[in-house]
């Protein structure tokens, strides 16, 4: 089994395998929304692939990293904006 | 700043299959080579996670080769902008890398084209490739139901992996005809390889409703995705599920091919026999000269390797089998060509521009991507026009251009800061 990296998504502690993404753990804490759209629309991961930027969070405090091509690292502190 | 010094004979940007077997083929000259990637592994998108869970023997074998010749593999790495020939700027998520030299191949690939339909946009609503790449990189799939939709063969590779790890794999809606469908499967009795990786898939899809003709017009769900509703022929009817996985064939990638100059004709990097592009120095190999699938990558990426490092006669050697996997390709695209009914599944108000939220009635006021883009900001967020371009390509026919650095977005504090150092 691969090791486990522990993080925190909307300040809620996750436990993810390591080698997992960002976006994995954001879904792993339970939030289904990744982001708010202009008009307000909840949105998620799409391309999965770092292309739409559908999966934008903030992470340790820079904002708009996309979260399916980022890498977990312990003790990471990711927001969501939903 | 940099670590060390970043420069090499032949530097292939793209991790996929296309730019791992140029790799191979330049080391063989001997040549510095160093592959950067945006992605956090080797692989690209059809063997992503490969290194980590390996699953497909080609995957293994060309990672084991990869392995055995060595280049210098620069992860997580996005290019943006070339300050001076054979110079690129790159982003990690640490910093700015200066990546310099002699020869270029792009091996950038190809995405999923996505088409707007009402309820495309709510969190549960993922690309067919996609949903896969969220999956691999650790996405929890067991035991949800998941209806896969849209076109191309990449459809029952991705309904073949989720089943595999534990999804409810509802149905599988194909666009094309059943007899264009048919007719693709007769072709394929010149390549038994292609036979028995179709028969494979078979057996791992069964029990799977497959439908052709078939396409979603709608997805369903307040805060997220709680169902679709699918059209075939006149009949529609709705399906409840936790993702739909819908994606319409591929897109070459082509903007870096574009923000260096070269040709493009239909969407696709133009290139010689050696696979040069239009720009000396500069090759390009895999999807983004045009889709064709894993086989034909392999091929034209070897062959740029080898005459990225003057090996031609090894590249020559490839020529025959790189004509037959083209004719294939050609086949695929044609089989996969996208009907006309899917022009109409927006309505008025749904969204096309994903970034700005522009509906589709607001880009319908306007005749050209320019235009629309001025007035009403579509493809002027941080995709830049990547998931609504290919969109409107089909949706309105028009032709969508121009690339600028940064091609891709970067932080304000990397451009000052590069932008102070270039004073000095």
């Amino acid at each position: 089994m691969p090791e486990s990296i522990t993080l925190t998504v909307n300040g809620h502690s996750v436990s993810v395998p390591e080698g997992s993404t960002v976006a994995t753990a954001v879904s792993l804490s339970g939030a289904t929304t990744f982001r708010r759209s202009v008009t307000n629309e909840p949105r998620a991961p799409l391309c999965g692939m770092g292309i739409c930027f559908e999966c934008r969070v903030t992470i340790n405090g820079h904002a708009h990293a996309r979260s399916c091509q980022i890498v977990c690292r312990a003790g990471m502190e990711v927001r969501t904006d939903a | 700043m940099p670590s060390h010094d970043h420069n090499y004979d032949v530097l292939v940007i793209g991790g996929g299959p296309a730019g791992l077997a140029a790799a191979v083929s330049a080391k063989q000259a001997g040549a510095r080579v160093a592959i950067a990637d945006d992605n956090p592994g080797l692989g690209g998108q059809i063997w992503r996670g490969e290194e980590r869970k390996p699953s497909s023997p080609e995957a293994s074998e060309w990672l084991r080769r990869v392995r055995a010749a060595q280049p210098e593999f620069i992860s997580g790495a996005r290019v943006y902008d070339q300050p001076e020939a054979g110079c690129l700027r790159a982003e990690t998520f640490d910093g700015v890398l200066e990546l310099r030299y002699q020869k270029l191949i792009l091996a950038t690939g190809a995405r999923e084209r996505f088409l707007p339909f009402p309820g495309w946009t709510l969190p549960g609503v993922a690309g067919a490739g996609g949903l896969q790449a969220l999956v691999k990189s650790g996405l929890p799939i067991e035991d949800k139901k998941v209806v896969i939709a849209g076109t191309g063969p990449l459809l029952l590779a991705v309904a073949a992996y989720l089943r595999k790890r534990g999804a409810n794999v509802l149905i599988i809606a194909e666009q094309a005809p059943t007899s264009r469908l048919l007719a693709f499967g007769l072709s394929l009795w010149r390549s038994p390889a292609k036979i028995f990786q179709a028969l494979q898939l078979k057996r791992e899809l069964l029990g799977i409703s497959h439908l052709t003709n078939c396409w979603p017009v709608a997805a369903h769900g307040d805060e997220r995705l709680q169902g679709v509703t699918l059209r075939r022929g006149q009949k529609t009817w709705d399906v409840a599920c936790d993702y739909l996985a819908c994606g319409f064939h591929l897109v070459p990638s082509v903007e870096l091919a574009t923000f260096f100059g070269c040709d493009l004709r239909d969407g696709v990097v133009q290139v010689n026999e050696w696979q040069q592009t239009t720009v000396a120095g500069i090759y390009c190999a895999g999807e983004s000269t045009g889709i064709g699938g894993l086989e034909l990558s392999l091929v034209e990426g070897q062959i740029a390797g080898f005459a990225a490092t003057a090996q031609l006669e090894k590249a020559r050697a490839l020529f025959a089998e790189r004509r037959q996997q083209q004719q294939f390709a050609a086949q695929l695209n044609h089989t996969f060509a996208l009907r006309e009914e899917l022009k109409h599944l927006p309505q008025p108000d749904t969204i096309i521009c994903r970034c700005e939220d522009v509906s589709f009635a607001q880009m319908q006021e306007y005749t050209a991507w320019r235009a629309a883009k001025l007035q009403t900001r579509c493809g002027m967020g941080p995709c830049q026009g990547r998931i609504c371009g290919a969109a409107v390509e089909v949706l309105l026919g028009w032709q969508v251009e121009s690339v600028r650095p940064p091609v891709y977005p970067v932080n304000v504090g990397n451009l000052i800061h590069r932008a102070n150092q270039g004073n000095h």
